[in-house]
């Protein structure tokens, strides 16, 4: 595993500069502290707002940094759902332990899958990553006496550290996700303002000039890919242990787009565009759940088409030049 | 069982000359602008309503529904193509691939709002039912007529782009855009002609299916994946790759539905996987 560091001085100050935490992260994470007080009823709201939060941060490392289209990322998040849940279910309901095995199952298959990614580009790539994803929810299909099949599991977890049970108000859940979260965010910081997050970055606007300048770009490509799977497997797993269940949904084809579409809202390759995306996307889901969904899907299609041909770069990317204008 | 084989075998057959219909029109404009349209099958769509409403409202005989189907997509196709697609020429595959989903995710709620959620069936002429009998096997006379259908399409195809004079310039577009717009001929009204024949053909495939698989608004979203499987895997801008990737993915489809229900659609997943694996330009494509 060799990263490409340059050890000259002047790269390094960038970086650091780069990765200076802002006051507004500082009360950004703050405020995700307001749900425990100020709205304890929807807690298990904000649980699955952090969860989605963090699949569309893995998604993000991929798709936003790196700039492989992925419209299957679902079958991670769903392996990771299913490795928690399988583990569970044959008496290891420690959630801890389950999030590591979810990262690695997730990992593992990751692994494998990225040499095939790596190999194609355009249409091929979204079709083989549409193509693993469909492959992924038949066999799990197909596979009911492991997976339930269309019933799904229900298991019983372990109190988080053995102190904190998951309660039904959800404290437990949202403050158990959030902290994943966070450590998650911490994580992809760390990544993507390292030498390796910009090798990434440069794949991504050009992948012909990149070998040209001596970066090794497949195999930065699998390794971004295998930590994004792990990321995505972790979420599925904290889904599993925050609801106690598990169904085939958490595979579908409906969850990789969802996740595509809360990132563009956001604004993706940047590191908070896919948690903001969840919360307006998971919220406004909520807020009109009583509408019939697919009056509600009308909204979200003309919102992604307003998001291409008028704000591309997200909510985050139009704010973002709008700070600018402000400051020149 | 030879029989049934045989029945099914040719039932396949024709699901798969309907995808023909339904998926060479993408095959054409995505190896000609590069740009990556998902709401191809809401044109799809669009043809189906349209063959609905006509037969429904206007009492028109179904055979003339269909050219009318291929006009309202190609028109409708066109009209988008020249003031929201074409600023996404070159813009990169993600900023199309969400912008044609939006439409598709548009569609299905507005047709659901005009039309509801359910099927929509038609009746056929009474000629266009039933059975017609041969060696003691029944075929489908509907099938029978879709498959003579698609093989006209895909013959006046063929003669079209090999031996017309408008289908030399797309050949040439394709293979060089560059090039082919260095030598004067004019690309972009190329493209809109080729993209509103290509819609048509959607819409026509779109009308042709509510026979055989029904139509209702998750339509578009229904048979976009048989769509772009049978262009990647046919590669793009080739119609005999199309042809032949929708012929096997309609015979397999069938059979895998009849002989292994269970594993039918994860065998059809793998096949496109490996054979992208293998050969990412689909089995006939160039690049």
């Amino acid at each position: 595993m060799r990263v490409e560091t340059t050890a000259s001085g002047p790269t390094q100050t960038w970086l650091r500069r780069r990765s200076r935490i802002t006051a507004v992260e500082i009360a950004f994470w703050l405020a995700t502290l307001l749900p425990f007080v100020l709205f304890p009823s929807y807690l298990s709201l904000a649980s699955q707002i952090a969860i989605g939060a963090l699949f569309a941060l893995s998604v993000d490392l991929v798709l936003g940094y790196a700039g492989i289209i992925t419209l299957g990322h679902a079958m991670f998040f769903g392996i990771g759902a299913y490795a928690a849940a399988i583990l569970a279910k044959h008496g290891w309901g420690e959630p801890l332990t389950g999030l590591l095995v979810a990262a690695l199952v997730a990992g593992a298959v990751g692994f494998v899958t990225s040499f095939i990614i790596v190999r194609v580009q355009h249409l091929a790539l979204i079709m083989i990553t549409l193509g693993l994803g469909l492959l992924t929810y038949e066999l799990a299909n197909s596979f009911s006496s492991v997976t339930g099949g269309t019933d799904g599991l229900g298991v019983e977890i372990w109190p988080v550290l053995g102190a904190f049970d998951f309660d039904l108000w959800g404290y437990t859940a949202y403050g158990y996700a959030l902290a994943a979260l966070f450590i998650g965010v911490l994580l992809a910081r760390r990544l993507v303002n390292s030498s390796f997050g910009l090798a990434l970055t440069g794949i991504r606007e050009n992948s012909a000039r990149m070998p040209a300048i001596g970066s090794t770009y497949r195999v930065h490509l699998q390794k971004i890919y295998v930590i994004s799977a792990c990321m995505a497997g972790v979420a599925g797993a904290l889904l599993t242990e925050t609801t106690g269940t598990v169904s085939l949904d958490t595979l579908s084809f409906q969850r990789s787009a969802d996740v595509v579409v809360m990132l563009i809202l956001g604004g993706s390759g940047r590191l908070y565009g896919g948690i903001i995306g969840a919360i307006i996307f998971l919220i406004a889901r909520d807020r009109l759940s009583d509408m019939n969904p697919q009056y509600w899907y009308f909204w979200i299609g003309l919102l992604l088409m307003a998001v291409v041909l008028v704000m591309p770069g997200g909510i985050l990317g139009g704010l973002s030049r709008l700070v600018r204008r402000e400051a020149r | 069982m030879i029989g049934s084989l045989a029945v099914v075998l040719f039932d396949g057959f024709a699901f798969g000359m309907l995808l023909f219909v339904l998926s060479v029109g993408l095959s054409v404009t995505l190896g000609l602008m590069n740009f990556t349209n998902l709401a191809h099958c809401a044109f799809g769509m669009l043809g189906g309503y349209a063959v609905v409403v006509a037969m429904r409202s206007f009492g028109l005989p179904f055979l003339l529904t269909l050219p009318l189907a291929f006009i309202v997509a190609a028109l409708v196709s066109v009209a988008f193509e020249r003031t929201i697609f074409r600023r996404l020429y070159g813009a990169g595959e993600l900023n199309q691939v969400l912008l044609t989903i939006g439409l598709v995710f548009v569609a299905a709620a507005s047709t659901a709002y005009f039309f509801g959620t359910g099927q929509q069936p038609i009746v056929l002429p009474h000629y266009l039912q039933g059975y017609v009998e041969w060696g003691g096997l029944r075929f489908g006379s509907y099938r029978i007529f879709l498959v003579v259908m698609a093989l006209v399409i895909a013959g006046l195809l063929v003669l079209g782009l090999e031996h017309t004079r408008f289908g030399a310039r797309v050949r040439a577009s394709v293979d060089n855009q560059r090039v082919a717009q260095g030598l004067g001929l004019d690309v972009d009204s190329i493209f809109a002609i080729t993209f509103a024949l290509g819609s048509g053909l959607a819409g026509l495939g779109g009308a042709l299916a509510i026979e055989i698989v029904g139509l209702d608004p998750s339509f578009g979203f229904h048979y976009l994946v048989y769509v772009l499987i049978v262009v990647a895997v046919g590669g793009l801008g080739s119609i005999g790759g199309s042809f032949l990737a929708a012929a096997l993915l309609g015979i397999f489809d069938v059979a895998g539905k009849y002989f292994v229900p269970d594993m039918g659609a994860f065998l059809i997943y793998l096949f496109m996987v490996v054979l992208l694996f293998v050969r990412p330009v689909g089995l006939f494509g160039k690049r």
